[in-house]
């Protein structure tokens, strides 16, 4: 093969015609053509990049493409092997019979040449003429091939002898006496067109010179041969392996689909709906993953609907406890109130008696509430009704609301305030409470020394302390007491009734708004609480606007 | 004349104890025990205020509100054990004007009672215009009358006071907070979601188009006021 294809008759001048037609279509068109390239390319960026996406998205496209190439690359050798080995096959078959014919033919060559003797032009032309008529007509497959005859020795006449080119390199060899033999583009008849074909150089001797004959066998037959055997393999070649890709893709869709039926049915799930099923024919591999997927779901879907069983008994219990306790509290607190009302007509004991029942009463109350209260917020219904609210606004009517107890305590309350308003999206109901929470405390814990309460703000978070001079907190202490029932000295008495859940509230408060409330303390250097809170709901907090560590305490810490 | 009082509630013993307290404040009280009767009962007594606990058996709390205020704009304050926002917004908005949460004391109720019976100082031929030039709504304070395009509009008692303490000062815009005070004569700030509430009920009457109020305007943050007259 590779020799005549170095001969290079498959396509000769056309390529090169066709490229120079491009060229100057290209030249003509000039900018708009550069403009449609430019075009042209931005599309099929724009394509490559969603088919990058696509590919790393669908194990489908990328088995299929990947069964494509190597099937692919795998059928083109395959196809170039056979194209090959039959194309050599032709080829040599040919060979053989084109020497065999040269073989036949060299006997009425010897006779007719063999005695021409060149000193005798007019005998060198009769014998050539009388060779030519001889394999004319012994030839009996005519057409099958054309004798050229040239002989290195000048005659004044050589009408006779052709004028066809030959090969220089054939002509050298044949010129030394040997039989050569070359694939070259030939004339199947003297005024034909070129086709491929076999030159077969045989020197016959005549007397006092050589004569040359080229034997020219055309190949068109052989090349129609191989042009329809590489035709039948490309086609079979592109069929088969389109046939291959195409069984990739029904294949990965059989495993394919129901994987994307449980992605999409896991994602339903994840969303909420805990009923979605996957349908499961079968019993295969992909069933399994089916049934696995479902039981899997089912569980989740039962141990939801307990959880969420359980929490709405949480809350019916919590709601029924309310009214049941509730109601005759009611009628125990106005009996109480007539009593303590009446209570100048009664003995001295008795008196003091109405007198306790309904202090007791108020602290009963208050516990009552806050159990609810936490208890709401454990059940997890605890709701965030939020509202524009100037922070200052709510601080003032905390501070407000402690000032008698404050003073009946001895106990100073200032407030610094900034001058421009701070609106923040708060429940005011729940920041007052903390708030009122932490007054209460640093008054409870304040030793009469006066209680600082600062309001600070930044772009995203707004921030109020509460610092006091008392005893403060042991190291460590901090992070009890937000602690349930927590105590900070068992022997100290409350001034305000706390119930010991006001912390563990305010802590639930703060976090239901996404804020933080942190608590500072030193032995003998007081105490600080901070409430910091984000300035829109839902705004994660980063840092606060006011120093946990009050400015005088820092650096006197031993 | 003694305020006659309805108290509509199943708990026997509560019942007697506010019948206790309340005649000794200078009431004089009916019992109802169950929902059923609550509306036959009303029709009977023809109260000046009804208390209502809002669990009750046969017909709830919530029907026994509804019923009442379809036909009488009486004063109600409900009795409720639950103190969550949705239970005391549900009880607003079926007609109620005031809540007490159990355990409550007694002075404070029947402060809240007394607030709601308040009768006011009427100056004679006092009468109010507010709203849009074109549609004004006018306000006969001592006749309790609204009237828009020539229509009465019918609003409790409640609703009324409310709009009227709006159109006294039009240009002032009134915080929560205040109008808890001057309407429902709390002594210091509660719960704004009893304002909230009536402010929504009271659009839904006067108002052409409640989700674009021009009678009582929303200034945000702050509160409300009374629309240009």
């Amino acid at each position: 093969m590779s020799g005549w294809s170095r001969a290079g008759w498959a396509r000769p001048a056309g390529s090169s015609r066709e490229r120079s037609s491009r060229g100057s279509w290209v030249s003509r068109l000039g900018p708009l053509a550069e403009r449609g390239w430019a075009r042209a390319w931005a599309f099929s960026a724009r394509g490559a990049r969603a088919l990058a996406r696509e590919w790393g998205r669908s194990l489908q496209l990328r088995v299929a493409v990947t069964t494509l190439v190597v099937s692919g690359a795998l059928v083109l050798i395959i196809g170039l092997f056979l194209v090959d080995q039959i194309s050599n096959g032709v080829l040599r078959a040919k060979r053989s019979a084109a020497i065999a014919q040269v073989d036949t033919a060299r006997t009425p060559a010897t006779t007719a040449l063999g005695g021409a003797n060149f000193g005798d032009p007019q005998g060198v032309v009769n014998a050539v003429h009388t060779l030519k008529r001889e394999l004319a007509s012994s030839r009996a497959d005519a057409g099958l091939y054309r004798v050229v005859i040239k002989t290195d020795v000048p005659l004044d006449d050589a009408d006779v002898f052709d004028s066809e080119p030959v090969p220089a390199g054939l002509v050298a060899l044949v010129e030394q006496g040997r039989r050569a033999i070359q694939y070259e583009r030939i004339r199947s008849s003297p005024n034909g067109s070129l086709v491929p074909g076999l030159i077969i150089g045989e020197p016959v001797q005549g007397r006092g010179g050589l004569f040359e004959l080229y034997y020219l066998f055309p190949l068109n037959v052989e090349q129609d041969t191989i042009a329809l055997v590489q035709r039948t393999v490309l086609f079979a070649g592109i069929g088969l392996v389109l046939f291959v890709a195409m069984i990739a893709v029904l294949v990965t869709r059989q495993v394919v689909r129901p994987v994307r039926v449980a992605a999409r049915t896991a994602a339903r799930v994840a969303g909420g709906d805990l009923s979605q099923r996957i349908r499961v024919r079968g019993h295969d591999d992909i069933a399994q993953l089916g049934e696995a997927f479902n039981a899997m779901a089912g569980s989740l879907q039962r141990q939801i609907q307990r959880l969420e069983q359980l929490s709405r008994l949480q809350r019916r219990f919590t709601s029924d406890v309310s009214h049941e306790l509730r109601t005759p509290l009611t009628t125990i607190r106005m009996a109480a109130e007539v009593l303590h009302a009446r209570r100048g007509d009664f003995p001295p004991q008795v008196a003091r008696s109405a007198e306790l029942l309904q202090a007791e009463l108020d602290r009963f109350e208050v516990l009552l509430g806050d159990l609810l209260e936490i208890s709401r917020y454990d059940a997890g219904v605890a709701r965030l009704e939020a509202d524009d609210i100037d922070l200052r606004s709510v601080v003032t009517r905390a501070v407000d609301a402690h000032r008698m107890l404050a003073t009946r305590h001895g106990c100073e309350i200032t407030v610094q305030l900034p001058d421009a308003r701070v609106s923040v999206q708060i429940d005011s109901r729940r920041i007052e409470r903390i708030l009122r929470n932490l007054l209460g405390n640093a008054i409870d814990h304040g030793d009469c020394h006066p209680v600082l309460v600062t309001v600070g703000a930044d772009d995203a978070a707004a921030a109020v302390t509460v610092r006091d001079h008392g005893v403060g907190l042991r190291p460590g202490e901090a992070a009890f007491v937000f602690d349930r029932f927590w105590r900070g000295d068992p022997s100290r008495s409350r001034l305000t009734g706390g119930t010991g859940l006001g912390l563990a509230i305010s802590l639930e408060d703060a976090r239901l708004h996404g804020g933080w409330l942190q608590a500072w303390g030193e032995r003998g250097a007081g105490a600080q609480f901070r409430l910091t809170l984000p300035r829109r709901v839902g705004q994660p907090l980063s840092s606060s606007p006011l120093p946990l560590e009050p400015a005088d305490a820092v650096g006197s810490s031993s | 004349m003694k305020p006659r009082v309805l108290v509509v509630d199943d708990d026997s013993a509560l019942a007697e104890m506010l019948g206790i307290v309340l005649r000794a404040d200078g009431f004089d009280p009916a019992f109802v025990p169950d929902g059923n009767r609550a509306v036959t009962a009303f029709r009977d007594s023809k109260p000046d205020i009804v208390l209502l606990d809002l669990m009750l058996p046969g017909l709830s709390g919530l029907d026994v509100c509804r019923a009442i205020r379809a036909e009488s704009g009486v004063p109600i304050i409900m009795l409720t054990a639950k103190s969550d926002t949705v239970d005391i917004v549900l009880g607003l908005e079926s007609g109620a004007d005031d809540y007490v949460v159990k355990p409550f004391k007694p002075k404070e109720l029947v402060a809240r009672m007394r607030a709601r019976l308040r009768h006011h100082d009427d100056i004679a031929s006092e009468s109010l215009t507010i709203g849009p030039p074109e549609s004004p709504v006018s306000i006969d304070v001592p006749g309790h009358q609204v009237r828009r395009n020539g229509g009465a509009i019918a609003l409790t008692p409640l609703e009324f006071d409310l709009l009227v303490a709006l159109a006294r000062k039009p240009r002032q815009v009134f915080t929560r907070e205040v109008l808890l005070e001057q309407v429902w004569g709390y002594r210091h700030a509660a719960d704004t979601r009893l304002v909230n509430v009536h402010v929504q009920r009271l659009r839904s009457k006067v108002e052409r188009d409640p989700e674009k109020p021009e009678i009582v305007l929303t200034v945000r943050g702050v509160g409300y006021k009374a629309g240009p007259p």
